[in-house]
């Protein structure tokens, strides 16, 4: 189980809700992955256009856990401000904190990430924030009670996979609460190798949203983040500089 | 009455008195929208309770798609 605060879950794959081709596709794509937890982001409506059509109306909503997040927001106050507009919905008490600190790289602000988690920690919210691969940050994030620390694999939406699997094992060892590999994952092997690492869960949107075939690549992150997690349970053998033969080496028929 | 709703200057009848009031005369009515007024974050169960007046900036917020 997938322990977030007060909240459990079964499943370890945290699904984002952008990008999609068509609603009707997502929500193939949501059925397919197993996921609980859904991000969204929180954005004005176009007012003059009522009858704008909205995934959020198709759900279920006794079925997942919204996970809205404070994309948009480049400072702690703006992430505060989104993050209580979303939980005036009545919907969640959940957050994604993210708070971007550079357009290129989409990197989160270390500074203002942090301002943030401790304000809404204080505010009674169940809080996620997404964060580099900064071991020490990610210490002091969970040193203000944050509920689950969320390292990028590689940039948002970059589909770069893991690219520091040092620094993402050095967070997952020493953090106590859950680590959610968040942001760059681009293959199915991309989720199971974060999930042998030791990750708690894997967060990805672009890789399923943005395949050829999102109802099939969500399948295949779901697959890939089960066996993982089964693999890293299992525990793995240790690695060798030489071979090891399989098969017994008494015993050979010789003619 | 004039209000100012996401950046936008517009013209709502007077009978109007509460946010839900003005929600369900932009048909907005069957969907998640949060609301605030003059930078103050009403909570949906409030929408109903909580008036609107003339010159009130308000900004309407829903759930998109996101990651």
């Amino acid at each position: 189980m997938l322990k977030i605060g007060s909240y459990s879950f079964s499943s370890r794959l945290l699904l984002g809700t952008g990008k999609y081709p068509d609603f009707e596709t997502q929500k193939k794509a949501v059925d397919a992955s197993g996921s609980e937890i859904l991000t969204f982001a929180v954005r004005r409506m176009n007012i003059f256009e009522a009858s704008q059509p909205n995934f959020l109306e198709m759900l279920d909503l006794k079925k997942y856990t919204l996970l809205p997040n404070t994309a948009g927001a480049k400072t702690a106050k703006e992430a505060v401000r989104i993050a209580k507009l979303a939980k005036a919905s009545g919907l969640c008490d959940m957050v994604k904190v993210e708070v971007i600190g550079c357009d290129k790289t989409l990197l989160p602000d270390p500074v203002e990430t942090l301002k943030a988690t401790e304000e809404l920690l204080k505010e009674g919210f169940i809080v996620l924030p997404y964060t580099s691969d900064d071991v020490v940050l990610a210490r002091r994030l969970e040193e203000l009670g944050a509920h689950a620390i969320m390292p990028a694999a590689s940039p948002i939406g970059s589909g770069q996979g893991i690219m520091n699997p040092l620094y993402l094992k050095f967070i997952i060892e020493q953090a106590a609460v859950p680590v959610i590999v968040d942001a760059g994952i681009g293959t199915p092997s991309d989720a199971m190798i974060a999930m042998e690492l030791g990750a708690d869960g894997v967060l990805l949107n672009t890789a399923v949203a943005g395949a050829k075939d999102p109802v099939k690549m969500a399948l295949a992150m779901k697959m890939a983040v089960e066996a993982g997690q089964l693999g890293f349970e299992a525990g793995r053998i240790p690695k060798k500089e030489t071979a090891t033969a399989s098969s017994p080496l008494e015993g050979l028929s010789v003619n | 009455m004039k209000l100012q709703i996401n950046g936008e200057v517009l013209e709502v009848p007077k009978s109007l008195q509460t946010i839900t009031d003005l929600l369900n005369h932009l048909e907005l009515q069957n969907q998640t929208v949060i609301a605030e007024i003059n930078d103050e974050i009403i909570s949906n169960h409030k929408q109903d309770e909580t008036a609107i007046k003339e010159n009130d900036k308000i900004e309407l917020v829903r759930f998109v798609g996101g990651g």
